[in-house]
């Protein structure tokens, strides 16, 4: 699919993710720094920046895996604090892949999707069961259900981490650089199964410095610089046409 | 142009001097000078020490007759232990209740043999019914009091019974508490955090001596008069107590290996933290520590030898007071030998077990 045909896909006005005045400190360090951002459904953003600029710790904010100490994050209508119940309600809403892949060793491929829809949504095992090979079989990868993740590659433990996480039905999809610990060869696979993603519809932040991969779906690309966010525009104009001396800066150094 | 066309060289047998038996001496036993003089002092060692080892417990000992004009060979006198038998394995316990004690032990060893044996089915139900229903059991059959049973006072109990009665209680309660208590150390609350760490540290920092002293001695002297607690319980607990401190350190470094991405994955997926513990963390977490579990097991069982310093009369103490009888005197080294080789078969066994275990969770995963 093209460009342009991934980019003309429909997007609401819904807003699925935003954040307002977001500040966080790692102790002294100030490393998120005011950042205002709103997604709308069906939104595919991407977030580049230089390494520890703030970007991964952004969108882990988003499932509360890092708490933030001031703004709002409000996530599906819900607001994120310190009460349980809310952050629960988010995490089920939102599906995250990480660059580790961090799959269950001890569990296989099957188990390991699940898991969640068993002990958290309270299916019956023979409907998560159903439902894990439904998102195996779209990440082609359903012939490896048995087996444990030390047992795949790269590529196909971190399709099978997309495909645990969308067994919990999703609305959000958060990845933090999905395809920097893989090896070469083995990015194409994991890509392709998030360009199909993207074009059903699914909302989207992704991290990652695979710039061919933003140009095909995104339809924003946030650039961040020591915890703020310098730029941002639509693909093709953020690439051609940068406008910070940063952005120029860092884009002449992975391109 | 000339094309070259070889036909594949067949295989060549190895050399005769780096295979089979020749290649393996030379290679394991003879690669070198200090090697091959090890070799030499190992065999000279074995063949002073086994034979004569063997010829005294085996070939020349004797095996039959009930008094120690039986022993009229240079070897063993297994006659004295076979004729104290019943008193090592049972202690004080009334001949006419020991099949409550057979009993009682053939079924945990059935029950355990189901649980341990991978083929057997229905093995949650039988779990639960182990941890459930059979200790009421066992409680009833040693102690009795009920359904007809004469009650057996636990100050009859001795021998390799009380052995193992301390044993399996010890391991069986001692892992749980072990586990809350790394959890609870590990906690991010304070009041779990601090309780976790004070009752570890309070337990490994005194000698289990000096805990099983204080539970017979000292503490019935501050309890009111009217409080009767039994001795063996209070054994029991000293060592319950003592060895989940060291447990929970243990499980602890098994917790502390477990990367931050599994519980990151955990929670991203919306799983609870004790959902987390119990299908994600601890899963891992305790097959890592197995080899440390299982020593500590083998630690406990060999540490229940302790309670002869508070008068209860384990399978060492039975067995050294069996040396005392006259008609028995000077065959205390027969005792210690059949006391050694329970012990050791039972921690060896155990030993054997945890490395099939850990090979059959091994799931292919390099760490």
């Amino acid at each position: 699919m093209t460009a342009e045909a991934a980019t003309q896909q429909t997007t609401s006005d819904e807003v699925m993710v935003e954040l307002r005045d977001v500040n966080k400190w790692y102790g002294d360090f100030h490393v998120l720094k005011n950042i205002n951002l709103k997604v709308t459904k069906g939104e595919r953003i991407i977030i580049c920046g230089p390494s520890g600029c703030g970007k991964s710790t952004l969108i882990r904010c988003m499932n509360r895996l890092e708490e933030h100490q001031q703004g709002d994050i409000i996530v599906s209508g819900i607001t994120l604090d310190d009460d349980l119940k809310r952050i629960d309600r988010v995490r089920r809403d939102i599906g995250m892949v990480f660059q580790q892949f961090n799959l269950f060793p001890h569990l296989t491929v099957m188990e390991n999707c699940c898991l969640a829809p068993i002990w958290v949504q309270k299916k019956p095992r023979k409907e998560a069961e159903a439902i894990a090979m439904k998102y195996l079989e779209r990440v082609q990868i359903a012939d490896q259900a048995k087996k444990f993740p030390g047992q795949l590659s790269g590529g196909q433990q971190q399709r099978v981490a997309i495909a645990r996480s969308l067994c919990m039905n999703p609305s959000i999809m958060l990845f933090d650089e999905p395809t920097s610990a893989l090896d070469p060869e083995m990015i194409k696979e994991v890509l392709d199964v998030m360009v199909d993603l993207a074009h059903e519809g699914m909302t989207m932040l992704c991290v990652t410095h695979e710039m061919g991969f933003a140009k095909t779906v995104a339809n924003r690309v946030l650039f961040m610089d020591a915890g703020e966010i310098i730029e941002e525009n639509e693909p093709n104009e953020f690439f051609d046409n940068p406008q910070s001396d940063r952005t120029k800066l860092f884009l002449s150094q992975i391109l | 142009m000339t094309v070259h066309i070889t036909t594949p060289t067949p295989d060549q047998p190895a050399p005769a001097s780096s295979v089979g038996v020749v290649g393996w001496l030379r290679k394991n036993l003879f690669s070198s000078i200090p090697n091959a003089i090890f070799t030499i002092i190992g065999i000279l060692l074995i063949y002073k020490l086994v034979p004569p080892a063997l010829n005294w417990a085996f070939i020349t000992a004797d095996w039959t007759g009930t008094t120690r004009e039986a022993c009229t060979s240079d070897g063993a006198c297994w006659v004295f232990v076979g004729v104290r038998i019943n008193q090592f394995l049972f202690g004080f316990y009334p001949a006419s209740e020991y099949w409550r004690v057979v009993a009682s032990f053939s079924l945990v060893g059935v029950l355990v043999a189901w649980l341990l044996i991978e083929q057997t089915p229905k093995k949650g139900l039988v779990a639960a019914f182990t941890v459930f229903c059979y200790p009421i059991i066992a409680y009833f059959l040693f102690y009795g009091g009920a359904f007809g049973l004469p009650v057996v006072e636990t100050h009859k109990w001795g021998g390799l019974m009380l052995t193992l009665i301390l044993a399996t209680i010890g391991m069986f309660c001692a892992l749980p508490i072990g586990i809350i208590l790394a959890l609870g150390r590990r906690s991010s609350m304070p009041i779990a955090k601090s309780i976790s760490v004070i009752f570890i540290e309070f337990w490994r920092g005194v000698p289990l001596i000096t805990v099983l002293f204080m539970s017979s001695v000292m503490l019935p002297i501050f309890m009111p008069e009217t409080w009767h607690f039994d001795k063996l319980l209070r054994a029991l607990i000293g060592i319950v107590f003592f060895q989940s401190a060291y447990m929970a350190e243990v499980v602890r470094g098994g917790l502390q290996a477990i990367p931050r991405g599994q519980y990151e994955a955990a929670e991203a997926l919306g799983l609870s933290y004790w959902k987390t513990m119990t299908f994600i963390i601890l899963p891992q977490a305790l097959k890592l520590v197995i080899p440390g579990i299982v020593n500590t097991f083998i630690a406990l069982f060999k540490d229940t030898t302790l309670v002869l310093i508070i008068g209860l009369f384990d399978l060492l103490a039975v067995v050294q007071a069996a040396f005392a009888d006259p008609e028995w005197l000077g065959y205390s080294v027969e005792g210690y030998v059949f006391v050694a080789s329970v012990y050791w078969v039972s921690c060896f066994s155990m030993s054997r077990y945890s490395q099939h275990l850990e090979k059959k969770l091994h799931t292919g995963h390099a760490r």
